[in-house]
Formats: structure tokens, C-alpha cells, sequence
């Protein structure tokens, strides 16, 4: 078992690997049909978050709706 | 265009970007003092279109509920919007963030020019309206009360026009009448007036000058009771609107009897 350490919503995070963009949501317990997952500035699409694997020094983002006007 | 008659159940569905709608007043999701009243006053006023946000998922807390756990998406139609962008390329980011969260292609574009005013910055707009009308977007571009803008925003291919009322949360009501009217008589693309309605009376005056409908937040979120508000709103919007149609009287200089001055007396 290795750890990764990636870039999360701007912080570094360590997490063990090898790890999925899935494994990802489900790390932190994140439910996939609510979040968008962008990997490196480019968008994961939903199919595909269970072969995108992480690598060390990735940049994650993780959004959701909120409240806006 | 055909005969419009001033009849609420006759009038014209709102169509934007090939989508009808029934209500022509669109709410925002930010600001209310609870999810509760939220909820309670969007379905007070109404609304079918409703505002959200994107926003990076809050990871410390255990407790973050999006938005998704208050408002249904079958139940509405979620408009996503690039409110907090400064450049083009930042707004272009989040409308791919907020379509890929999967309910549609449409987006409220804000490009945002100064912090104070939340003014819009035209230069990043239409730049931003062109690149995502491109990638296959439904564009409602919020502008300033500006002809040439507006023209252009339509040029660019938006599928509705977002011209202000005043600046966003300012409450200030509608302070350019003229400006909106032409902007609704010369663009062929719906005109939604977004931002600075404060009160009804804004919102039935801001109807009144022929626009095909309203988007309101802060309005309705900071009144003392956003519910009633709401249901004040949804009433302003369809008295504005029959008012509209209905064609208000001519302006007099001076008084024009309403009673007959034939027939009196010796």
C-alpha cells in the first residue's frame, strides 16, 4: 500500500493508493451524482471517474451546487 | 409576433433557448436565513427557474449539504451561475463545471468587473458568451443597462439578455427605465431584468416597461418575511406583465374629466 499526496479544493491531502477519482468520493464519503470531480483543470466525466486513477501532485477540484443568486 | 391579449391564461409562454416557461419570475438560492424558508418562499413566488451556484465542496465539515438536498431538479429548472467569476476564462470554467453537474446546458453568465459595484466587466462577458455560446451552451448574459452591450451579447449568439435593474443586492429598484425599454424594443432575444429589484412595486414597474421577466435574490431572502415577499413578488410580476399588455393610458399634462360635462343642469 502506497499513499498519494494530491492537491484537494486547494490543500494537500494524502490518501492511500493506489487510488481512483471513485475511490476518491468515496474516501470522503461524497456522493457521486451531486459533486464534479476536475482533475488538473480538465472535468472527469461521471462514466469515467472509475478508471481515472490519481497520481502524486494532482490537483483536484471537487464542487457541488450552493445557494446563488 | 401574434395579437397579445391581456389575459394571463392567453399570454405567451416565455420561451428561452428553445425551453418554455410558465412563470416569469426566476429566483436565486443564495443568502436566506434557512433552507427551510427558502424552500417555502421559491414555492411561493412561483418560480420554475431557480439560480444556484458552483462552489468547491466544503471537505471539513461533516455536515455540508448541498444544494440538491433542499431542491428537487425534477421539480425545477436549475439555472447555474458564474456569480464570483472576474475574467472570462474563470466563468468559462464553471459554466463546464456547472453543465457537467448534469441537469443542462444553460447558464446565468456573470463576469464580474469591480468588487464594489458587481458591475459587469462587457469585455470578459462577451468574450465568455462567445466561447461557450460555441461549445454549445444556452448563454443568459447579465449586463449593464447598455444598448451597445446588449446588442452584442445577442450577436454573440445568447439566448437571453440579463440587462440590471441596479447593482446585485443593492435593492435600489429599477434606475433606468429608459434604458431597459430600449433594450426590450430592439434585441429579438428574451430580456430578463436580474438584480436591484428591492420591494413589488420595482418588480410591477420593472414588468411594466414590456421585459419577458425577472430574476430576484437578495429581495426576497433578506425581506423580513422572504415567504410573503414572495408571494408579493409572483403577484407585482403578473400585475406588471397584464400592465404591460393591458397599454397604459396616455400621460396628460392636465385634467381630462371622467364623468360626462353634458347634461348638466341650468
Amino acid at each position: 500500500m502506497t499513499e498519494l499526496e494530491i492537491m484537494l479544493n486547494g490543500e494537500p491531502r494524502r490518501l492511500p493508493g493506489p487510488a481512483t477519482a471513485s475511490d476518491l468520493l468515496h474516501h470522503l464519503g461524497l456522493d457521486p451524482r451531486t459533486v464534479v470531480v476536475e482533475l488538473n483543470r480538465k472535468i472527469v466525466r461521471r462514466p469515467h471517474l472509475d478508471e481515472t486513477a490519481l497520481a502524486d501532485g494532482d490537483a483536484v477540484e471537487l464542487v457541488h451546487f450552493v445557494g446563488g443568486g | 409576433m401574434s395579437t397579445i391579449h391581456a389575459d394571463p391564461t392567453t399570454d405567451l409562454a416565455l420561451a428561452i433557448g428553445g425551453r418554455s416557461f410558465r412563470s416569469r419570475l426566476m429566483v436565486g438560492t443564495g443568502k436566506y436565513r434557512n433552507n427551510d424558508q427558502m424552500v417555502r418562499a421559491i414555492e411561493a413566488s412561483g418560480a420554475e427557474i431557480v439560480t444556484v451556484a458552483v462552489r468547491r465542496v466544503d471537505l471539513d465539515r461533516s455536515k455540508d449539504e448541498g444544494i440538491l438536498y433542499h431542491l428537487s431538479p425534477a421539480q425545477y429548472f436549475l439555472l447555474a451561475n458564474t456569480a464570483g467569476c472576474y475574467t472570462a476564462d474563470e466563468a468559462v470554467r464553471y459554466a463546464r463545471l456547472a453543465r457537467e453537474a448534469g441537469f443542462n446546458e444553460f447558464v446565468k453568465l456573470e463576469v464580474i468587473g469591480d468588487r464594489e459595484t458587481l458591475l459587469p466587466d462587457t469585455e470578459g462577458l462577451l468574450a465568455a458568451a462567445r466561447e461557450l455560446v460555441a461549445d454549445g451552451f444556452k448563454v443568459l448574459a447579465y449586463t449593464n443597462d447598455d444598448l451597445i452591450t446588449a446588442l452584442r451579447l445577442e450577436d454573440a449568439g445568447c439566448a437571453a439578455v440579463m440587462p440590471l435593474a441596479s447593482p446585485i443586492g443593492s435593492g435600489l429598484g429599477l434606475l433606468n427605465p429608459y434604458g431597459i425599454r430600449t433594450i426590450k424594443r430592439r434585441l429579438a432575444v428574451p430580456v430578463i431584468v436580474d438584480a436591484g429589484v428591492g420591494t413589488a412595486s420595482d418588480a410591477c414597474l420593472t414588468m411594466e416597461q414590456g421585459v419577458d421577466g425577472i430574476l430576484m435574490n437578495t429581495a426576497l431572502a433578506e425581506a423580513r418575511d422572504p415567504v410573503a415577499m414572495a408571494s408579493a413578488m409572483r403577484l407585482a410580476v403578473e400585475a406588471g406583465r397584464l400592465a404591460f399588455l393591458g397599454g397604459r393610458m396616455p400621460r396628460r399634462e392636465v385634467a381630462m374629466p371622467s364623468t360626462p360635462s353634458s347634461g348638466m343642469l341650468e
